[in-house]
């Protein structure tokens, strides 16, 4: 038997009989409704029902959803004390001189077990005195970029927008609208410790 | 053959689907000659584009590795060791860029012929969506690649957010997924990047072309032919009627010839230029970072940068703010009149100043003159003829005090090549300051002295940094700078660059 399935021509190629697509809504215009307040009254409650068993369903698996998305910002977690290491090595009170600013590294309060180096955060301390120190988180105040310590020039400088900051953390030139940050720092038991609170957030 | 026609037929009995497609296929669209239908191939382009995403993006997702810890030696691994790793990389790479390009030109198009106004404005406004989605899948995904650049972006990302009056800290901290950048910052945005925004994307095409089709593909504009809401439905459709052309395949076949030209040129640059390099592990205690954003998000980072920090609190926010604002109102507020660019100069000067400021924007970005050269090396003070102990401690200085870090100066030295350049006549040093070749002309001693000692907005007050006889000798070195011993050198004039006003 010759087939003649043409695209352009698709009605005549199908066997007899079958409409192409759905139903033909004729069907449907000329079907006469139980217009009875009885059918009426049921068939709003009908659509009330659907709405509202429709709302719940969505409130179910909105609901956990949600609360799961922005949990981490409600939590409260524990900000811990943190022994900083410098080049690696724990950070005993012997391995800062005064007037000196290091590069420390510390682990953060609570990082999860697949953090892996990222579970670390870096600052620059100065032993400011033979018991004082002071910690500046490494985030430029502008935009939260690395700043890095200029020994010689005695100059902290951020790469990304030229933001200059004295030794005691001031702004010396540039765009950032404030001192850089600082972690609490203590001395416990000869051992260096900072407060890990994490990425200064700048607030206005 | 009867075998797969018969097999055809049963199936569109079955499901009706090509019965359902026929009409799109069939319906009319505006006549449009080889000047103004090429135009029209933008907005296909970007899907086919976005189709590439999600082909490439699917095949990466088989071996990337979402954990804070492992991802980037799974990066690695992608990239070294599998079959097509490093191309698919490549191509995923570009095809986010052509998506971004061709989202920003199609959007421009549109305004440009004024296919936003009635009754299109919700077609313009699911389109807004779909912009700022690829946007945000660009950036969402440049920090997948999870390396130091990466690790930094989305603190900068965070401290941006922070800018939000009442909110910020809350916002910085969802940023991040925690008080810092760790493991919970990269599943949230590998979720983001993988299943949030291309859901909206998906959901967004969805309404878009359906309203393409509901609302017809704008005919290219005519001068005077004015959108009244009255009338231009029954215009529309009797213009249509008169010398519309089929969809398929009178006005597919230039989409198709889009198509393989995005496709062939995505996987050329996959194969000619590969993925972006991947740098440094994200180590947060790795301090000799240089991050900036990709491309495509330059121009920005420029704006970041170049606005007066007393601007700032408003740019940040009111900036992207401002830009969502009058996207949404556009179609809402300017739904009737004329189309035709001719008759529509403001639009058109603001489409040009737009064009303009971004590239600007753009090309100083590449060259970023307000970041410090970090990677600027010690000069051998042989190189300046330095003939007194002073001068050549000065010139040591000008390198141990970080001047040298912001202010350009011009050498002559064929021995010295790294990464800079090759030897020879050339500058070093930053460009966030001005170049220094010459100062010794320009300015007299004491000039030069106050400067040093008070700073300026872009530059420290050295007063209290250098000892006197510090300064003296690198006052003695900048004076030995002058308009002769640039000459001498053979080099041509120092470029001066200066940022906010700064000399």
């Amino acid at each position: 038997m010759k087939q003649d399935y043409d695209t352009t021509n698709e009605k005549e190629s199908l066997a007899p009989g079958h409409h192409p697509g759905p139903l033909p809504t004729d069907v449907r215009d000329t079907h006469v409704w139980d217009d009875t307040p009885e059918a009426i009254n049921r068939r709003k409650f009908l659509t009330q029902l659907s709405i509202a068993l429709g709302g719940l369903t969505g409130v179910a698996l909105v609901v956990p959803v949600a609360a799961f998305i922005v949990a981490p910002l409600f939590k409260e977690t524990p900000i811990l004390w943190r022994q900083v290491k410098v080049n690696g090595q724990p950070g005993t009170l012997d391995k800062f001189k005064v007037g000196e600013t290091v590069e420390v590294s510390f682990e953060d309060s609570s990082p999860v077990a697949w953090a892996g180096v990222t579970a670390l955060t870096a600052a620059w301390m100065r032993r400011t005195s033979e018991t004082e120190f002071t910690t500046f988180a490494v985030n430029c105040s502008h935009l939260g970029c690395p700043v890095t310590w200029l020994p010689g020039a005695q100059l902290f400088m951020c790469p990304c927008h030229g933001g200059v900051y004295y030794a005691d953390g001031r702004v010396a030139a540039g765009p950032p609208p404030q001192a850089l940050f600082h972690y609490e720092t203590r001395v416990n038991n000869g051992n260096v410790e900072v407060k890990a609170t994490g990425v200064p957030i700048p607030t206005e | 053959m009867a075998v797969i026609k018969g097999i055809l037929g049963w199936l569109e009995d079955r499901t009706g689907v090509m019965g359902a497609i026929k009409p799109v296929l069939d319906h009319k669209v505006p006549y449009t000659n080889w000047k103004t239908g090429w135009w029209y191939v933008l907005g296909s382009a970007v899907l086919v584009a976005f189709m590439i995403q999600v082909i490439t993006g699917i095949a990466l997702s088989t071996s990337y590795v979402s954990s804070a810890g492992d991802a980037y030696n799974s990066l690695k691994f992608i990239t070294e060791e599998m079959t097509f790793g490093s191309f698919l990389r490549g191509m995923h790479f570009w095809g986010g860029s052509a998506m971004v390009l061709l989202v920003g030109a199609h959007a421009l198009h549109v305004f440009i012929i004024g296919a936003f106004k009635f009754p299109r404005e919700v077609n313009w406004l699911s389109g807004v969506v779909l912009f700022f989605a690829t946007l945000g899948m660009g950036f969402t995904g440049q920090l997948l690649r999870w390396d130091q650049t990466a690790f930094w972006s989305v603190i900068v990302g965070a401290d941006q957010a922070a800018r939000t009056p009442f909110i910020g800290e809350s916002l910085a901290k969802f940023v991040m997924a925690g008080n810092t950048v760790g493991g919970a910052t990269l599943s949230r945005f590998f979720a983001y990047h993988v299943f949030f925004i291309p859901g909206i994307i998906f959901l967004f095409v969805g309404l878009h072309l359906f309203l393409v089709i509901r609302n017809g593909i704008s005919e290219p504009p005519q001068r005077g032919e004015a959108v009244d809401p009255k009338t231009y439905r029954q215009r529309y459709h009797n213009m249509l009627e008169k010398t519309g052309v089929p969809f398929w395949p009178d006005a597919v076949w230039r989409d198709a010839v889009a198509a393989i030209i995005v496709v062939l040129a995505v996987v050329a640059l996959g194969i000619f230029l590969g993925p972006p390099s991947l740098e440094a592990p994200p180590d947060p205690t790795q301090l000799s970072v240089y991050p900036r954003p990709d491309w495509y998000l330059l121009w920005y980072f420029s704006v970041l940068a170049l606005i007066p920090p007393k601007a700032e609190p408003y740019v940040i926010l009111g900036g992207p703010g401002l830009a969502v604002v009058l996207m949404i109102i556009l179609p809402l507020v300017a739904n009737k009149g004329e189309r035709s660019p001719l008759r529509r100069p403001w639009a058109m000067g603001f489409v040009l100043l737009l064009v303009i400021m971004i590239s600007t924007l753009w090309i100083t970005g590449l060259v970023s003159p307000w970041s410090p050269n970090t990677r600027t090396q010690p000069i051998n003070p042989a190189l300046f003829q330095a003939s007194t102990a002073q001068v050549q401690k000065g010139v040591q200085l000008f390198y141990d005090k970080g001047c040298q870090y912001c202010h350009a100066i011009d050498i002559n030295d064929t021995s010295l090549s790294d990464s800079n350049g090759p030897g020879g006549a050339r500058v070093v040093g930053g460009a966030r300051g001005p170049n220094l070749s010459t100062v010794g002309s320009r300015l007299t001693h004491e000039q030069i002295v106050v400067r040093i000692l008070n700073g300026g907005n872009a530059m420290p007050q050295f007063g209290t940094l250098l000892k006197p006889d510090e300064l003296d000798a690198i006052v003695a070195f900048l004076e030995t700078r002058t308009n002769a011993s640039d000459n001498k050198q053979g080099q041509g004039k120092g470029v001066e660059v200066s940022l906010n006003g700064q000399k």
